[in-house]
């Protein structure tokens, strides 16, 4: 190196130099890194470092270039990026000024997804405690769908062959496209303004994971929390779950699904409602049979002082037989004490003892027995009864001497 | 007729609680005699609410910020 010619450069000379000699040795590249110290500047420009584990090159976004991006920047996450490497001057920094920046590994969409759903959550748009049961029979459904769509097709058939008494109220909206999401939060909203509706079913046939993107729509997911009626999503035809179906009160795979909700409840109720029938005619032949039991067992009780009534006959016959057969003893008892006593009777009598020898006087005419001699004057008129007879005499002398008499 | 939800869920409480108090056995003849009858006619009510198949399909249209009922004909659906 000649110190005579030396060329003695600037500090902006020699910073436009290197830039010169980055620009065209490298000039556009793609570059992958993880994102460290994210900053977006009020003016809408976003500053940030890309590092992997030796080294850190600074980046800048400017705000024409992220006005697009679909899902958001942030610290740690890892990106590749397509700019161009450029010097700053006024700091004599080297830089990468980015013009396009994906996510690595998920695409940009599935990373805003990601993030969205993320939002949300920690929001309580999926609390179990704010999803409201379906009503217990739909008798009016609101359908947010294409009406031109193979959805509201299936939903029709179904219910018109298995539940025809739903009636429907369609809002047909575009389900795929720019104004998709929103023109079904708006139908949604319009459909809870209509009233009359026991639920909505928000619904998409299948398609592409882009096709269904309206329904993964912060707004619609919003519209879907915010609707009083409660929801059930149907979208797609296969599992691939949108946050239309996370928000949503119920989310079935696919819209015929949807209908055959309503199907079964109705089959159910059906079921349910026959059960009911069956429980109260048991319940009142139960009653009924129950009283003729009762009705029965009174007849019994009736019946029974009947049967009493009886067995006190049969008892008074009884003791009656046995009063006759006791009287008649007690006769016989008294018939033969009775003899007895006439024939002591007869052996007493005065006329038995006439037999014996002994005789009966009377004075005659008064007839009066004399019983005492003193009773007896000479001269008086005695009859004397005998055995088998009497005789009248005439008293010739009285003695009043027991022993005088000579007997 | 369709039966309103509200109308449709009280009668099946309702049907729910005659179907108890008759099992229960804890009430007179002329009171269960009642409360079958009543509950029949709530079954059969129910019942025919849900076998109702006159069905009506609308479309629900915006016109100038009010919400309006038009016809939907749906049977070019049916056919496809």
């Amino acid at each position: 190196m000649q110190k005579a010619n030396r060329h003695i450069y600037t500090v902006s000379e020699i910073t436009q130099a290197i830039k010169g000699l980055l620009e065209s040795s490298i000039g556009e590249i793609w570059l992958e890194g993880e994102i460290s110290n994210f900053k977006a500047a009020a003016s809408g420009h976003f500053y940030f470092s890309l590092k992997d584990q030796n080294s850190i090159i600074l980046a800048a976004m400017f705000a024409g270039a992220n006005k697009g991006l679909k899902f958001k920047l942030e610290d740690g996450l890892a990106v590749i990026c397509f700019g161009k490497v450029d010097v700053y001057g006024p700091r004599g920094q080297y830089q990468i000024i980015v013009e396009q920046i994906e996510p690595k590994g998920l695409g940009a969409r599935q990373l805003a997804f990601e993030q969205l759903k993320k939002k949300l959550a920690q929001e309580g748009l999926f609390d179990l405690g704010h999803k409201r049961p379906l009503p217990q029979m739909p008798f009016s459904a609101g359908i947010v769908t294409s009406v031109k769509g193979a959805a509201v097709r299936d939903i029709m058939q179904i219910l018109k062959k298995g539940a025809p008494c739903v009636d429907l109220v369609l809002r047909s909206v575009r389900v795929q496209g720019e104004t998709a999401a929103v023109e079904i939060a708006q139908a949604i909203e319009d459909l809870n303004n209509f009233g009359k509706l026991d639920l909505i079913i928000v619904s998409r046939g299948g398609g592409s994971t882009e096709d269904l993107w309206s329904f993964n729509e912060e707004i619609v997911a919003r519209a879907i929390y915010n609707s009083k009626l409660p929801v059930v999503s149907a979208v797609g035809h296969q599992i691939n779950t949108t946050l239309s179906d996370l928000v949503a009160d119920v989310f079935v795979e696919t819209p015929s699904a949807a209908a055959k909700i309503i199907v079964d409840k109705k089959n159910a109720l059906i079921a349910q409602l026959a059960g009911f029938k069956h429980e109260l005619d048991f319940s009142m032949n139960n009653t009924i049979s129950d009283l003729e039991n009762r009705l029965t067992a009174f007849t019994h009780m009736l019946k029974s002082p009947l049967d009493r009534l009886r067995e006190k006959q049969q008892q008074a016959d009884e003791l009656f037989e046995e009063l006759n057969y006791n009287m008649r003893h007690l006769l016989e008892f008294a018939l033969e004490r009775r003899n007895s006593l006439v024939h002591r009777l007869e052996a007493l009598s005065p006329l038995s003892i006439l037999s014996r020898g002994y005789s009966l006087s009377m004075l005659i005419p008064e007839g009066r027995i004399a019983k005492d001699i003193s009773q007896i004057k000479l001269g008086d008129k005695i009859k004397t009864v005998l055995h088998k007879g009497a005789f009248i005499s005439l008293v010739q002398e009285v003695f009043n001497d027991e022993g005088k008499a000579g007997i | 007729m369709t039966k309103e939800k509200p109308e449709f869920e009280e009668d099946l409480k309702k049907l729910q609680k005659i179907v108890e108090e008759l099992s229960s056995g804890k009430i007179t003849l002329g009171e269960s005699l009642k409360k079958y009858e009543e509950g029949v006619k709530i079954a059969q009510s129910c019942s025919f609410a849900l076998a109702e198949a006159q069905r009506k399909v609308e479309l629900l249209m915006k016109k100038d910020g009010k919400l309006a009922l038009e016809k939907f004909d749906d049977s070019d659906i049916e056919e496809k």
